[in-house]
């Protein structure tokens, strides 16, 4: 090959680099490594993490059960190893289960439109507040204490540069937003009201009794959701003009915090601000059904610094095994998750909240969630508990200073029963410990 | 017939023949009442009433228009959808600046172990040493690749490691007493380059090319100000070609305290050869998803890891990976100076572990993957120079920019030629892009392709030159082999639809109708081209 582009050399490809910038000498890196070695150094590291513990966290990211069809069909080279579906003639596949991927997004969360996709639920939420911030031209943003703190973080990252200003709302004695600061808040300069339901200590926000007070002041509710499960018993905002969806829950393992897909929904009369990728229907020249990538001049690589947003590679796969796992559960399916998860976390608030010195922190309803407040400081609870191979509840000290005995409690269909009795007598054991 | 016709006696098309593929409607199409493809263990806890439990926020029905179909119906239906992908375990995918190349099993087989997979980003740190040695050990690779001095793993994609590095540009500069109002960013750039600068909170300043499509430097020299936060060049530029002045601009830069952002898209033309961090930069982010091998999945997702110089180190998103004593590693939550989280939880971290997996695969080897990459782009460029215009000839990298030039005098242009490649069995390359050039063929084969698969492409480009000037026609109106014809685009954002609605009726015409559209549309006369 290098005959034929008469080159002497590969090394004279490289001429146009100064050679004093050319590497003499080899890169240090580990390897090369055969596939069998590949294997047994990831093995080795899984070994050092937590196989054989049981763990009851949640706040953001969900163990759930998962089909090994969704991974079969996601892994098929031809959805796993395509591109963006630029060229739709040959991505009919990839565009359809887009396609497919929003409708069943819309069908969930109440709403008319919903892209494909987001990043994760924390950046389609501070997108969803960009998106409000074009909609209504203001810049105050009142954002829930009651929102995950990470998602709080990302908004700020983002924020910081772009003039707005964004102000916390407290949560009242309920674990939810506490209405009155919300009322005296809120005025006709606000661009959106963000909350997230269940929210972060795993209460259902009042959302529709918010929105009236929202809507008044010409400012935009925008709703977060990083326990989709829910949305299988949980009543979609219809209310809420912007939703911020995490799709983990679908079908995507926790993977230590990614990767996940984001979701924004909202009604079609806000569609030109919406950020990322959306699919649509439309016919070939015999006049055939077929779907393209549509209202590109929203995006990036037409609109450059005009754009929507700066997204390009966004989750696609991660939408398609949601895509997957949700056709798979179906209708029923969903649902009966969704009971289950609130039947067993109901279970582990009453075997938990019988143990002496534990309460039930926060009496507002709940679905697979709940903050329970401790005797003791949470961390030296968990120590104990991590004897008996259980990752113990989410100390809540770190983000919110005044919990420091408080902790969450996720409980999801995963767990059985023995778990959760286990998990009552251990954390009974451990606070029977002289301190 | 006359499609078929053509097809049958057009030996050129060497790599690809036609076959049935299966009609398949919508999902929510398929739904019949009561069916469902997922079993759930029996409740072994007493039943709650959701009515009571939840009160007022109480869905009392199923989501209405899921769909409820059976395992094997789920199986077929997106089996069949996925037969309508193109895809780079089908063939070359010579995507300019996407780098589409092998995407290895074996990194999808350790994504996904048991204690990969399943670890949640808040379980101890104690219980977490393994996927933190993983990224530990990715951060060290990618710095002995870049040449930097810190890294940071967290942004999911391109895009937000480009935010991220203007972010720390922005935190550094303000600690210096003024963040400044501008990024320069060279008319060849990714639109993702100016569409972030914004978000950062900068405006933006086009630098036009120079003739041989290099960035000016005389005029940006002129441009550097003390107003400048920075300057993002991508390196190889978006034509293929290294910016052979890049220590220059970085100094011209420095001298004015601004500072060089690289959007690393083009690495894989530069990993093993040479190190951004020798030729000046500050920072820059690296596609894990293109040179590091991760699936682009249908288009995404992939990972944006930003590699520093130290005066940046400061800034990076918490939180920070950290060695403890013994050895022990940490995540440090609170940083001072840090320009806070970027995402939530520690970044895309399955794609981390596909990227490491890769450069375990390689080692210090990776150097080969890039001389093979440049080596496969130069040899289609030097095949195709003949047939297609080269707007630019300074030496190519890892990809080619042609451009249409030639083919635009009989009515044909890159996205009929692109379209076209399609009957001839391979992906289109990268179409109307860069901006610089009207009309780009953009090229970029990678390294995994074999001379075999390199030369079919140039056959099949060749033959599709030839076309455009003997049988223009049969090129404009292509694809003529997919299960779909060219897609009306207009009508689909004039009036958008979005989701399936079971009370609007079908996109698919009734037959009759079909047939009057089709027979409307005007065929291509059939001419056979010459055999060679």
């Amino acid at each position: 090959m290098l005959g034929a582009i008469g080159a002497k050399s590969i090394d004279e490809l490289f001429f146009s680099i100064p050679e004093k910038y050319r590497l003499q000498d080899p890169l240090k890196l580990p390897g090369p490594y055969s596939e069998a070695e590949i294997i047994k150094y990831f093995t080795e590291r899984a070994a050092e993490n937590s196989p054989g513990y049981s763990g009851f966290r949640g706040a953001g990211v969900y163990n759930h059960l998962r089909s090994v069809v969704t991974d079969a069909i996601i892994q098929r080279g031809e959805f796993l190893t395509s591109y963006t579906p630029y060229q739709a003639e040959i991505s009919q596949g990839t565009l359809q289960a887009i396609f497919e991927f929003q409708t069943l997004m819309c069908q969930l969360t109440g709403q008319e439109v919903a892209n494909a996709s987001m990043w994760d639920g924390s950046t389609a939420t501070t997108e969803a507040v960009l998106m409000a911030e074009r909609i209504t031209g203001r810049q105050r943003v009142l954002v829930a204490r009651s929102l995950h703190p990470e998602y709080r973080d990302v908004l700020r990252t983002y924020a910081k540069n772009s003039g707005l200003q964004v102000e916390e709302i407290a949560f009242g004695a309920n674990g939810t937003l506490d209405q009155k600061a919300l009322q005296s808040a809120i005025k006709n300069d606000v661009a959106a009201v963000v909350l997230q339901s269940p929210n972060f200590f795993g209460a259902l926000e009042p959302v529709a009794q918010l929105a009236d007070g929202v809507h008044a002041a010409g400012a935009l509710l925008v709703l977060a959701v990083t326990e989709g499960v829910s949305l299988g018993l949980v009543k979609p905002a219809a209310e809420a003009d912007i939703v911020a969806l995490e799709g983990q829950s679908f079908g995507l393992p926790p993977s230590y915090g990614g990767p996940f897909v984001g979701v924004i929904a909202s009604r079609e009369k806000f569609v030109r601000q919406m950020p990322g990728r959306l699919a649509g229907q439309t016919t070939d020249s015999d006049g055939r059904r077929g779907f393209v990538l549509t209202l590109a001049t929203r995006e990036q690589h037409i609109r450059r610094e005009k754009a929507t947003s700066n997204i390009c590679t966004n989750q696609a796969l991660c939408a398609l095994a949601a895509t997957v796992h949700l056709t798979l559960l179906g209708k029923e399916g969903l649902r009966e998750m969704a009971h289950q998860n609130l039947a067993k976390a109901q279970f582990a608030l009453a075997e938990l909240t019988k143990i002496p010195g534990v309460r039930r922190a926060f009496d507002a309803p709940f679905f697979n969630e709940f903050t329970l407040e401790f005797p003791r400081s949470v961390k030296i609870v968990n120590t104990e508990l991590l004897r008996e191979k259980i990752v113990g509840p989410l100390p809540l000290g770190t983000s919110y200073p005044e919990l420091t005995k408080h902790a969450l409690v996720c409980v999801t269909e995963t767990k059985t029963r023995a778990d959760i009795e286990k998990l009552a007598t251990s954390l009974r054991h451990a606070l029977e410990q002289p301190l | 017939m006359i499609v078929r016709q053509e097809w049958d006696l057009n030996s050129r098309i060497k790599k690809a023949s036609r076959h049935t593929n299966q009609n398949e409607g919508l999902i929510f199409e398929k739904s019949s009442p009561g069916k469902r493809a997922f079993e759930l263990p029996p409740l072994d806890v007493p039943q709650v009433d959701p009515a009571k439990a939840l009160g007022a926020n109480h869905r009392s029905d199923g989501v209405a228009g899921f769909p409820e179909v059976s395992e094997i119906e789920v199986m077929r239906h997106f089996t069949r959808l996925s037969t309508w992908n193109y895809a780079i375990d089908l063939g070359m995918y010579p995507l300019g600046s996407c780098t589409m190349k092998y995407n290895p099993r074996v990194n999808e087989f350790v994504a996904r172990l048991d204690g990969i997979a399943t670890e949640h980003p808040y379980q101890p740190p104690e219980l977490s040493q393994g996927c933190l040695k993983i990224q530990r050990l990715l951060e060290q690779c990618l710095l002995e690749i870049t040449g930097m001095d810190a890294i940071t793993l967290q942004p999911a994609a391109g895009a937000q490691g480009e935010l991220t590095g203007l972010l720390l540009i922005r935190a550094y500069l303000q600690k210096h007493g003024n963040p400044r109002k501008k990024v320069l960013i060279p008319d060849s750039a990714h639109g993702t380059n100016p569409a972030t600068a914004v978000i950062a909170g900068y405006e933006v300043e086009n630098i036009k090319s120079e003739s041989h499509g290099q960035i000016d430097v005389d005029k940006l020299r002129e441009l550097v100000t003390a107003d400048v936060a920075a300057l993002m060049i991508t390196n190889p530029s978006t034509l293929g070609i290294f910016e052979n002045r890049i220590p220059e601009i970085a100094e011209i830069l420095h001298a004015k305290g601004a500072l060089l952002y690289m959007d690393g898209a083009n690495m894989n033309a530069l990993a093993g050869v040479t190190r951004p961090g020798d030729l000046g930069v500050d920072v820059m982010h690296l596609n894990l998803h293109k040179t590091f091998s991760t699936p682009h999945g249908g288009g995404g997702p992939g990972a944006g890891p930003v590699a520093m110089k130290k005066i940046l180190e400061p800034f990076r998103p918490v939180p920070i990976l950290v060695e403890k004593e013994g050895g022990r590693l940490a995540l440090e939550p609170v940083r001072t100076d840090s320009i806070d989280r970027v995402k939530a939880f520690s970044g895309n971290f399955g794609v981390l572990v596909r990227a490491l997996a890769y450069i375990l695969a390689y080692g210090p080897g990776i150097r080969q993957a890039t001389e093979d990459a440049v080596l496969n782009a130069n040899y289609i460029r030097k095949h195709l120079e003949g047939a297609y215009d080269l707007p630019y000839s300074l030496p190519s990298m890892h990809e080619v920019v042609f451009s249409d030039a030639r083919q635009k005098k009989n009515g044909v242009n890159t996205m009929d030629i692109a379209k076209r490649l399609i009957d001839y069995g391979f992906h289109p390359y990268t179409t109307a892009f860069p901006l610089i050039v009207p009309g780009a063929l953009m090229i970029e084969p990678t390294e995994s392709e074999s001379k075999e698969e390199c030369d079919l492409f140039i056959e099949a480009m060749r033959a599709i030159a030839d076309e455009a000037a003997t049988n223009p026609e049969i090129v404009k109106t292509a694809p003529h082999t997919t299960r779909v014809r060219r897609l009306d685009e207009v009508g689909a954002a004039r009036k958008p639809i979005l989701r399936w609605d079971p009370n609007r009726r079908s996109g698919t015409p009734e037959p009759a109708e079909r047939e009057a559209k089709a027979a409307a549309r005007e065929f291509p006369t059939p001419v056979v081209p010459s055999a060679d």
